[in-house]
């Protein structure tokens, strides 16, 4: 096995932000998508669209499917080995389900950040230049890396913190500095999309306020889509609002909209409090 | 009425109580007993061979001299460097074999293999790790002397190729099961991360999971590199056992560990010769402790630096 990306089929073009995409197409488009992890069936036929340069926020209670549909986006969830999927999600116009999609390619267009913040065990430098340096095929040059690196943490509002300390290990940062870097190491590889899932349920209400500020400043440069299970954050950082139950999209209207009138009764009861 | 109802509090002596203390006595002399042995052996080696180092046997010659010839008369001679030399020839060619072998498989089985194809294995390594060492000096003593012989077109078959071979093939399996350990040790958070950054799968091993787990796969290593140290049955058979520094793998060698073996049951309890045996033993014990303490000092510092 090589140090590097696997073979690719000629025909097949790569899903990712360089291949000409539709500019009409929402960022993120799936379309009667069912998801089975073994025989169980953890999503029924959604549909939805995510609107680009706008925070989608993603509710609903406990085993619904948020974090399933949206670990399918950049298709983390197949690691896993027993997952099943049938329709399509499309990522600016491109099926990424479809035959021949390299996985590589498509995890630099659509980044993630994770429910506790994951930086990896090296340096806040190399933490915040790992998917640079992957795709540059390991030839960066330092001064480029330099300016990579000083420009994705100033993004997220970190630079000033820790720019005497970049050598230092980033597992010694604290968990809102580190789901920062987690958010900035994505920056350099300019993703179209960026999944968060739950990404300040970790956090105490102070760190959870200035990620959800970082969020909201990230918002026009790329398309959010956020796992929540906090009503009070999607209700505040989202522009619009996705509630699902039980595996099935249930209500998709903008943020103020689905708080103030919410179209279905279950909707309404979640939101309330009244289970979940 | 309250003077009527019995003391709770005072009352100790329940049955739960009494067998809390009995299984307290006993588990603490179980666990007393492992430092007991340990130290009780080492001070019976060191009675036996302590007074001739330091009294009779001259350690320039031993770690200088060849000439082993502790049975010679009138004037014995106690040079260590043949057998010196034997067992870190055998122990080090054993090691560039089973450390990549070892890895390899620790890395496939931990990163690559799942589900039954991954238990399969693991329980053919732990079954591996658990063939007895004579049966192994066998095997080198039947199967690979000719194959050495017919191979290489050399008139003997029993040298240091030999049982570098079957040592590297003993210390794999214990190796691998501890390296093992060391991956799986690695948080898959970690692997997440890096794969959702684009990552192949072989990136994500050669820079996330073999670095952080390095210090567990430096102290399987280690272990293999005791294993070996302390291996007796199966280089006694496999190479060789003549007293010569070899000079190449096809030379014969004799290793600390099979001298004592083979040479202790026609020694004289109390001579000269019977306390070199245990000087030899002294220095093995020695070098095996140092290794196994290094080896459990980066376990635990790796497992420390994660958490």
């Amino acid at each position: 096995m090589a140090d590097g990306t696997q073979p690719r089929p000629a025909q097949a073009p790569p899903a990712g932000p360089a291949s000409t995409p539709d500019p009409s197409a929402a960022a993120i488009c799936v379309r009667d998508f069912n998801l089975w992890y073994g025989d169980f069936q953890a999503l029924f036929d959604v549909n939805l669209q995510v609107t680009r340069g706008k925070v989608t926020s993603l509710i609903g209670p406990s085993g619904c499917g948020k974090s399933t549909l949206l670990r399918s986006i950049n298709r983390i969830n197949e690691r896993l080995g027993y997952v099943r999927t049938s329709g399509a999600i499309e990522l600016l116009g491109q099926d990424i389900l479809a035959e021949g999609v390299e996985l590589t390619p498509l995890r630099r267009a659509v980044g993630m950040v994770f429910q506790r913040p994951n930086p990896l065990p090296l340096s806040i430098r190399d933490n915040v230049l790992f998917a640079y340096r992957l795709s540059r095929g390991g030839k960066t040059r330092r001064a480029d890396e330099d300016q990579v690196l000083q420009k994705a943490l100033e993004e997220v509002l970190l630079w000033d913190q820790v720019k005497d300390r970049l050598k230092r290990s980033a597992t010694a940062l604290s968990l809102e500095e580190q789901q920062k870097l987690c958010i900035a190491r994505l920056l350099p590889v300019k993703p179209s999309v960026l999944l968060m899932d739950e990404p300040c349920s970790a956090l105490d209400p102070k760190a959870t306020r200035a990620v959800e500020e970082l969020i909201w400043k990230l918002r026009g440069e790329y398309s959010i889509l956020i796992v929540t299970h906090n009503m009070a954050q999607a209700r505040r950082a989202s522009d619009e609002c996705i509630f699902m139950l039980m595996g099935e999209v249930v209500e998709h209207t903008a943020t103020g909209e689905m708080f103030v009138t919410p179209k279905h009764q279950k909707t309404a009861d979640y939101i309330e409090g009244r289970f979940g | 009425m309250t003077s009527s109802r019995p003391n709770r509090i005072d009352d100790r002596l329940d049955a739960a109580w009494i067998w809390d203390r009995i299984a307290r006595a006993v588990i603490f002399i179980g666990g007393i007993s492992a430092i007991v042995f340990v130290v009780a052996i080492f001070a019976f080696v060191a009675k036996e061979g302590l007074g001739f180092i330091l009294q009779k046997l001259d350690l320039s010659f031993f770690f200088s001299s060849p000439e082993w010839r502790p049975a010679q008369e009138p004037e014995p001679e106690f040079g260590g460097l043949a057998l010196i030399a034997g067992t870190a020839s055998v122990t080090g060619l054993a090691m560039l074999i089973a450390v990549p072998f070892s890895l390899g498989v620790a890395i496939y089985i931990g990163e690559f293999a799942t589900g039954k194809v991954r238990e399969t294995l693991k329980i053919l390594v732990e079954l591996l790790a658990a063939i007895p060492s004579v049966v192994w000096g066998f095997i080198g003593l039947t199967i690979l002397n000719p194959i050495i012989i017919d191979l290489f077109d050399v008139p003997v078959g029993l040298t240091v190729l030999n049982a570098g071979v079957i040592l590297g093939l003993m210390a794999a399996p214990i190796m691998t099961t501890i390296a093992e350990d060391a991956l799986k040790a690695v948080p898959d958070s970690y692997r997440e991360a890096a794969e959702a950054m684009g990552a192949t799968r072989w990136q994500v091993i050669r820079q996330v999971v073999l670095p952080s787990a390095s210090k567990g796969l430096v102290a399987a290593i280690l272990l293999g590199v005791g294993r070996g140290f302390g291996e007796t049955m199966a280089v006694l058979m496999a190479s060789g056992h003549a007293i010569n520094i070899p000079t190449g793998p096809f030379d014969s060698a004799r290793a600390l560990t099979a001298t004592i073996a083979a040479e202790l049951g026609d020694t004289a309890r109390g001579s000269d010769h019977y306390k070199a045996l245990f000087s030899l033993g002294i220095l093995l014990f020695l070098v095996t402790f140092v290794i196994n303490l290094l080896a459990d000092v980066l376990v635990r510092k790796g497992a420390s630096d994660r958490s």
